[in-house]
């Protein structure tokens, strides 16, 4: 677990639209990368990438390289389910199972990959939600629907559900956007802790949230309405929000634009 | 850039006239062009636009007008049935005999039409239902998108054929062809009741069996229509949740489709069933009479509700036989009743996607 990710020069495609255009970026291990830049400028879709989402779309296409520890996900052999077992994924909107209960919810990764020793489930579920910070919140109600939640909690239960797999690499596509501020705090500081455990990859309207998570930032810019996004550049996080070398993000993180 | 707003507003088209006058007065006190002279006046009496009040006349007139309908229905067979229901010799719930050929003495019980009714709507459910949930399945998960609308367009095409065209079909054509799988059914399971030898000619089709095989074909558009439409509705978030976890297609329909689906493709299949309940003419053509009662065998003959009213009226001219006839349509309208109102309850009882 927590390895390391390589975009090698990534274009992605829906239908003719080209969305993005050459992307390549290193995501080190045990790490926060966060995507920053204006609405439609691709970073959604470069995460999407990252874990063979972005096919999903109809007409939805690829080209260049994405390894995970070297091995091309993208390779011919690669089946997109298998990718998906071992690059976790957490949404904008907490989307929970709603007929499924808390612990069935947590486990349903698992399940998907043939586990049914019934006590091995339940201390994978326990283990999740303690790793998410959730369990003191449901212990007493992990057969209930995790619909009843609040929407940090079910964010927090998407989490869980993530990390319940023992992902290689956790993706998260503005994890806090549908938040309250108190349960985005929670959030965050989760992402910290599991930084411990997991390389983990964060798109973020939010730069505040992006200068305190990430140890890295990568900045997205589009040159104007049809034309693809593109990566502008990427750095240390410390360094994009102090001195970045190009103006385009000097003039994003300042506020100019966007 | 804000007055032009606060001017525009009153006159928003959702605007009802009550609130309008009330909330005009404070926009237009702020906004530095003085009140016109008609303002307060509006102000006083709330306003009524004639356009309003014709639609809402038209709109409250429409729902009245349905529930009188259906009131006024229940009350005409009612008030139909009840005399001869009077003049029944025999019990009309639990009696299988049905003979209304002498007014004088009329015995009639709808036991049998109950129970041949019945039968052929389950078995056409049970045939119904899992190749309309194939059908919708494949339609809003498997299929390609340029493949699934025309192919959706056939399925409800199924359902604009006549179900007299239903009717010549089953007998001329499905009757035959099922008469090899019939027979060797009656000879290797008749020790089954439901494939016991029936009270009629099994040559001829004119049994429950070829009945609800065509009322299956003719209840599956609606069903698959239904079921369609709510498949299509679950959430993507759902749907891209189980993708991301390496999720199958197969296992996407089972931990997302089919749990959201559940009440509606249940509350279609009700449909289908309240459909099947009533379907006439198809039956009425399919049935051999038979000419002792049912016997619990897909073989046998007999009528339903819906076909022994319509084959009957030639005995309406004496409103005696004739309110036996309305007796037992009153019956099927109870019994189609009972099954909407169960397909709602079940739909209001399925809130965890709200």
């Amino acid at each position: 677990m927590a390895k390391r990710l390589d975009i090698k020069d990534l274009n992605l495609f829906y239908g003719k639209f080209h969305a993005v255009e050459n992307v390549s970026l290193a995501v080190p291990p045990k790490n926060v990368t966060a995507f920053i830049g204006p609405s439609g400028c691709g970073k959604s879709t470069v995460l999407r990438s990252l874990n063979r989402m972005h096919e999903v779309a109809p007409g939805a296409r690829v080209e260049g390289k994405v390894l995970l520890d070297g091995e091309d996900i993208y390779a011919s052999t690669v089946d997109p389910v298998e990718v998906r077992r071992t690059i976790g994924m957490v949404f904008q909107r907490p989307n929970p199972f709603p007929t499924m209960s808390i612990r069935d919810n947590v486990v349903a990764g698992l399940r998907l990959s043939g586990v049914k020793d019934k006590k091995k489930l339940d201390e994978v579920a326990e283990r999740s939600l303690r790793g998410a910070n959730l369990w003191n919140e449901v212990k007493d109600r992990l057969d209930k629907p995790g619909g009843g939640l609040s929407g940090g909690q079910q964010q927090r239960l998407c989490i869980a559900r993530a990390i319940a797999v023992q992902p290689d690499v956790l993706l998260m596509d503005e994890p806090c956007s549908a938040l309250d501020p108190i349960s985005t705090l929670a959030i965050e500081d989760l992402i910290t802790e599991l930084k411990k455990e997991y390389t983990i990859v964060i798109v973020t309207h939010n730069m505040q949230q992006a200068a305190r998570v990430s140890d890295q930032t990568a900045f997205f810019n589009l040159l104007g309405v049809g034309q693809p996004g593109q990566l502008i550049e990427v750095d240390d996080t410390e360094k994009i929000f102090s001195n970045p070398g190009q103006k385009a993000t000097e003039d994003y993180i300042s506020g100019r634009f966007g | 850039m804000k007055d032009p707003v606060v001017a525009k507003r009153p006159a928003r088209p959702g605007d009802t006239g009550a609130e309008r006058g009330v909330a005009a007065a404070p926009h237009a006190s702020e906004a530095p062009i003085p009140p016109t002279p008609e303002a307060p006046e509006t102000t006083k009496a709330p306003h009524v636009r004639p356009g309003d009040r014709i639609f809402r006349g038209l709109a409250t007139g429409s729902g009245v007008f349905i529930v009188v309908l259906i009131g006024a229905i229940g009350l005409f067979l009612i008030l139909q049935a009840i005399p001869s229901l009077g003049l029944d010799n025999v019990n009309f719930l639990t009696s299988r005999e049905w003979n209304t050929t002498d007014p004088s003495n009329l015995r009639f019980g709808i036991l049998d039409l109950t129970l041949v009714t019945v039968v052929v709507a389950l078995l056409a459910l049970l045939i119904a239902m899992p190749i309309a949930l194939g059908i919708a399945l494949f339609l809003t998960q498997y299929a390609p998108r340029n493949l699934a609308r025309p192919f959706a367009y056939v399925v409800d095409l199924l359902a604009a054929v006549p179900s007299i065209v239903f009717g010549l079909w089953g007998l001329f054509v499905l009757g035959p062809v099922l008469f090899p799988f019939s027979e060797w059914l009656i000879e290797n399971l008749g020790w089954i009741p439901l494939f016991a030898k029936g009270n009629v000619n099994v040559q001829l089709g004119g049994t429950i069996f070829t009945a609800g095989i065509v009322v299956a074909v003719m209840i599956l558009p609606i069903i698959t229509a239904v079921s369609r439409e709510v498949f299509e509705r679950t959430p993507t978030m759902h749907v891209e949740g189980a993708i991301a976890l390496g999720a199958t297609k197969w296992e996407v329909v089972r931990t997302t489709v089919l749990p959201f689906g559940k009440a509606g493709y249940v509350s279609a299949s009700m449909l289908g069933l309240g459909r099947a309940l009533g379907e006439t003419i198809a039956v009425a053509i399919i049935l051999s009479t038979a000419t002792s009662s049912f016997g619990w065998s897909l073989f046998d003959g007999g009528s339903t509700f819906a076909s022994k009213i319509a084959l009957a009226a030639p005995e309406f001219n004496d409103p005696r036989s004739a309110g036996a006839y309305i007796a037992a349509g009153l019956v099927l309208f109870v019994l189609t009743f009972v099954v909407n109102a169960i397909a709602r309850s079940i739909v209001a009882g399925h809130k965890e996607y709200e």
